[in-house]
């Protein structure tokens, strides 16, 4: 519903309509909190700004994850979902993720409609040029119409429209995206808070018209039969599913872009911000790589009803004219038109360590910062950042304990605390090789992890809780079965064993005992034995890889104990940096900066050595006793 | 430990010597060493330029004077510790020093506690673990060897040969953590092949540096060795004949009496323990009991016998009876009394050791000893000649650490060859990562991230 908002007072306002914001005002809301969403043109909420996609390795795992909590990007990528595919599969279950393509419209809408239909929620049209705030506390905001609101907490989650620049070829102009005006005013209002600025810059291909592309000239992709959903929730995906495709790019492309590269924005110094290596544009990986003879790009489309296709994996700054001679060498793409050149996008952000790790800002209380606006590239990352401040903001209000979720319980914690303790160069995206505890943040398990905080939250309904709860204990039943049952070894099994190569079976062997052989995987141990299988898939998934891997699991549980550990050993707010004497001024600036809540944290800020960490605990350990 | 304090203490060994030196180390060391001391034209040690030597008077707080000294004052953080350090080099009398002590103490430093000037060294990042545990060594050192090894721990060659192994590690986990995380490209990061070749080639390094830790361990603490043998074959002179040259500088162990059955010598660089068992006799009953449990005794505690015969005497029963005590054990058979008539049959004695270790000596006329000496250090070190050249494993903590990413490492091994998927190879890579790190005192993660962009073209 929308309403007049004039001399309204909420509890928490959301600034923009982005991944992190929408999952922000329902986390909000749906605890019950009076929510509204403020954002520039309502028809753009929850808009995939760049590839038309959710999830993929490790961002896979925080859309489960974010779906365990009650949040809605899975079901909402799980309704609009066109290509459904699991990632990774020939590495173990750890490192599988999903990656859905979506119907960029229809993905939209359906986030519209849930945000619309959602009590306490209401969305407001608007830009914010001022936060105002009351002895150090927020406030409100001022609307650029002028409009006041009051709020209890307020959460930025502004993406890359603070002083957004974007660039075609050397022509640059003021906007957020393609097409929308960038937020001007509040930039400097945060600089007048003190808060510390940075600049970084993200980039997006050409679009094209699918009638211009020759797929007969392209490898087909299809996605998985059938489909996996993201969400817990979700009993079946929708939407028809379609293939994607891939080409590659070759010398004589590689050729016109080096040609041109003086003609490119960020290699004559026009776009002063740091982009990320992890997805460089094209004219980047020709430069960097200039051995490799060709890459990848997949041709995705945007949707079941558009023409726009994106390929993904050509992201570019050049001049128009640069685009559409390059894309011309591509097999498949001879004859593509462009219904949108590529651009690279340039804007502030605020450098995370300005944040508790509850997502608020330590300069003003009650002010929260998700998504783009701390330096985090990927729908994904902003929606976990968003759910986890909308969360606390309402915690915060009610003066109840903050929800922080640790580095050992999810890849949010993880993304969390890196964004607070370490510096960003780039702008920062998940990766598996991020969690130190991998083989325990399945994307299998997140809701294992995490829908009891969810459900005490007041974000999952007792019905999807209650399904949860007999899920568990379905797992737990099976899981003692394994342990507890030694199959009978009649002359079938022996058969049956040795037709398998098994050797070495004896009578007190369990079926635990079993599926830990490697020959053997859950349907293997039933065949073998005889024995019925639970008739539920997700059951069978966990008490195979809960035994299999077992021993690993075992050790990395244990990590997490020394692990909690260093993080249990808090480090107080004011605690003074400089009457510690021995670090050196690198140690000491880094640790004034940062403020670590924790020596955890503390040791993992870069630049602060072990020595430094033992310094620090001697130094906690004395102001505690004076 | 309160690291902000100024400890002191003295830095020389109890007892009486030519000079004795007492250290101040910290914030205020420059303080409270101008208080307790009165140099030349009223100048006191905060007037002193680093790194200079300068003499004057040590008084005490009530401005008694306690001795005529040189202060050596050396400032923040070109010093041992990395703070400003302040030496006192006084007479060496022991009640001068403890009078020194309580000066300073009275003026505001504490006593420090032992190996705290180290620890801060290492706390202020001049020495990592390795370097700081060498120090220790250094201090303890018995034998020229032990100094060297300790030294070159020091200089950080330990910590060099350990650094490179675990960036050879770090550089196998990039390749695998790429292949990961970025396993749409096309790329194949690294194949079971080159991971298993990888992986095997630094296990056999840190192998060899296992292998170093018995040596290691010999040339730090020593090895017991017990003479045995009947009366009369020469056993004290033997001890003494290798005590004579090489008297090995010990310090006394506590709850051990330094009697005549028991000799520290040097051999070849070797710390040993030498034991006499001076009561293995046969004669009546309860003597012969005795002598036979304190044979056996002498014998459990030695990691070495050194069986001693006449060679001038047929084998007799008792000699027989010895040798069958030394069974099981690392043995040297030393034929004594070289220089009187052979009266003892060596093919005799051949079935009687395994080892085949003869040594055939005149404790008297000096004859073998250089041959007993090489046949000890033989016995001791299994690994040549010569206590290796290169970099030794001295310390328990690091054999441990190296233990455990060994066996880390050889978890990888299986795991590439049973086709486990790569996030267990990754987990069992990085243990054997962390693991040396915990030597050096480096476990914090590297950004593995970092290097993959470095080295590899990472679309999206």
């Amino acid at each position: 519903m929308i309403v007049q908002a004039h001399q309204e007072r909420f509890d928490v306002i959301v600034v923009g309509g982005g991944h992190a914001g929408c999952e922000a005002a329902l986390a909000a809301a749906r605890m019950g909190a009076r929510t509204a969403l403020l954002t520039m043109e309502e028809d753009k909420i929850a808009q995939m700004s760049c590839n038309p996609a959710i999830g993929g390795i490790a961002k896979g795992h925080l859309v489960k994850e974010i779906d365990a909590l009650g949040g809605e990007m899975g079901r909402n990528a799980d309704e609009t979902g066109i290509q459904f595919r699991m990632l990774n599969t020939r590495n173990g279950p750890a490192v599988r993720s999903l990656r859905a393509q979506c119907d960029k419209k229809q993905y939209r809408l359906v986030m519209q409609a849930t945000l619309r239909a959602q009590p306490g929620l209401v969305i407001v049209r608007g830009t914010v040029d001022r936060i105002e705030t009351s002895g150090g506390r927020v406030s409100g905001v001022v609307t650029g119409a002028g409009a006041r609101l009051a709020a209890g907490a307020v959460i930025l989650t502004t993406g890359t429209f603070l002083k957004g620049l974007i660039h075609v070829g050397l022509n640059h102009f003021p906007a957020g995206r393609a097409g929308e005006a960038p937020a001007e005013h509040l930039s400097d209002c945060m600089k007048e808070f003190g808060f510390e600025l940075g600049r970084l810059k993200t980039g997006t291909p050409p679009r094209l018209d699918r009638d211009s592309i020759d797929f007969s000239a392209l490898a087909p992709q299809w996605g998985d039969d059938p489909p996996l959903p993201f969400s817990f929730r979700t009993e079946k995906i929708p939407m028809p599913q379609v293939c994607c495709h891939l080409t590659y790019t070759n010398d004589e492309t590689h050729r016109i872009i080096q040609e041109n590269l003086d003609r490119s924005p960020m290699f004559t110094g026009v776009i002063e911000g740091t982009g990320p290596r992890y997805c460089p544009s094209i004219e980047d990986k020709v430069v960097r790589f200039a051995d490799k003879p060709r890459h990848q790009i997949f041709i995705e489309p945007e949707g079941l009803d558009t023409n726009e296709y994106y390929p993904n994996g050509i992201s570019t700054s050049l001049p128009v004219d640069v685009q559409a001679a390059f894309l011309k060498t591509i097999p498949g793409l001879e004859r593509a038109t462009m219904l949108k050149p590529g651009y690279a996008v340039e804007y502030d952000y605020f450098p995370p360590r300005q944040l508790h790790p509850t997502m608020e800002t330590k300069l003003v209380e009650g002010l929260y910062h998700a998504g783009q606006i701390n330096g985090t590239s990927g729908y994904e990352e902003a929606a976990a950042q968003g759910i986890m401040a909308g969360i606390n903001a309402v915690l915060k209000i009610r003066g109840e304990a903050p929800c922080i979720l640790d580095r050992s319980e999810a890849y949010i914690g993880v993304l969390v605390d890196d964004l607070i303790t370490k510096d960003a160069r780039e702008p920062y995206r998940m990766f598996t090789s991020r969690a130190e505890y991998r083989l325990l943040l399945r994307q299998d398990n997140a809701d294992l992890r995490l829908t009891d905080i969810g459900y005490r939250l007041g974000l999952i309904h007792a019905g999807a809780y209650r399904r949860f709860c007999e899920k568990r204990d379905a797992i737990s039943l099976e899981k003692e079965r394994f342990l507890k049952t030694r199959p009978r070894l009649t002359p079938e099994v022996a058969a049956r064993a040795a037709t398998l190569g098994l050797e070495g079976l004896s009578p007190d062997m369990t079926l635990a005992g079993l599926l830990r052989r490697p020959e053997l995987d859950y349907e293997g141990v039933m065949d073998l034995t005889g024995l019925a299988s639970h008739p539920a898939q997700a059951v069978r998934e966990q008490v195979e890889i809960q035994i299999k891997y077992e021993g690993y699991i075992h050790r990395q549980s244990h990590e997490v104990d020394n692990f909690k550990r260093l993080e249990s050993r808090r480090i107080p707010c004011d605690f003074d940096y400089a009457c510690v004497k021995g670090f050196s001024r690198e140690v000491s600036e880094k640790l004034q900066k940062v403020r670590p809540h924790s020596l955890g944290q503390a040791s993992r800020i870069e630049g602060v050595t072990p020595a430094a960490v033992s310094l620090l605990q001697v130094a906690l350990e004395r102001s505690r006793r004076t | 430990m309160n690291a902000g304090d100024t400890i002191c203490a003295i830095a020389t060994p109890p007892g009486e010597g030519g000079i004795g030196i007492i250290r101040i180390s910290g914030e205020k060391a420059l303080d409270i060493a101008s208080r307790v001391f009165a140099g030349a034209g009223g100048r006191t040690v905060r007037d002193y330029s680093t790194h200079t030597l300068h003499h004057g008077e040590l008084r005490a707080p009530d401005g008694k004077r306690l001795d005529e000294v040189l202060v050596a004052v050396m400032k923040a953080p070109r010093s041992y510790t990395c703070e400003d350090v302040v030496e006192f080099h006084c007479h060496g009398g022991p009640l001068i020093l403890r009078l020194g002590l309580e000066a300073l103490i009275l003026s505001g430093a504490r006593l420090a506690e032992p190996g705290e000037f180290t620890k801060r060294a290492f706390l202020n990042g001049r020495l990592d673990l390795a370097q700081a545990e060498a120090v220790m060594d250094l201090i303890a050192a018995r034998t020229d060897t032990g100094l060297r090894v300790a030294l070159e721990q020091l200089r950080g060659a330990l910590s060099e040969e350990l650094g490179r192994l675990r960036e050879g590690l770090v550089r196998l986990l990039v390749e695998v953590e790429a292949g990961i995380d970025f396993t749409d490209e096309d790329i194949t990061f690294i194949s079971p092949q080159a991971l298993a070749q990888g992986v095997t080639a630094v296990q056999d390094r840190i192998g060899r540096l296992i292998r170093t830790a018995e040596e290691g361990r010999i040339v730090r603490e020593g090895v017991t060795a017990a003479l045995v043998g009947r009366p009369n074959v020469g056993k004290s002179s033997l001890m003494n004949a290798l005590a004579k040259a090489d008297r090995a500088i010990v310090t006394p162990i506590p709850g051990t009496t330094r009697d005549v059955l028991e000799e520290f010598v040097n051999v070849r660089g070797i710390p040993v323990r030498l034991l006499d068992t001076a009561g293995l006799r046969a004669t009546v009953d309860v003597v012969e009991r005795e002598g036979v449990r304190r044979a056996h005794d002498a014998l459990a505690r030695a990691e070495l016998v050194l069986a001693v015969l006449d060679g001038n005497e047929p084998l007799g029963a008792e000699d027989r009876q010895l040798l069958d005590l030394t069974r099981g054990k690392a043995t040297i058979l030393v034929v004594n009394k070289s220089d009187l008539p052979p009266r003892l049959d060596v093919h005799h004695l051949k079935g009687l050791t395994q080892e085949d270790r003869i040594v055939w000596t005149s404790a008297t006329g000096g004859a073998g000893l250089e041959e007993l000496r090489d046949a000890i250090r033989d016995a001791v070190l299994k690994q040549g000649p010569e206590p290796s050249e290169g970099v030794l494993i001295t310390h328990l903590r690091h054999r441990g650490a190296l233990e455990r990413a060994h066996a880390a490492l050889a978890q990888v091994r299986l795991s590439v060859e049973r086709r486990m998927a790569a996030e267990f190879i990754a987990v069992d890579l990085r243990g054997a990562v962390n693991a040396i790190g915990e030597i050096i005192g480096e476990t914090t993660t590297d950004d593995i991230l970092d290097r993959i962009f470095r080295e590899f073209c990472i679309g999206k």
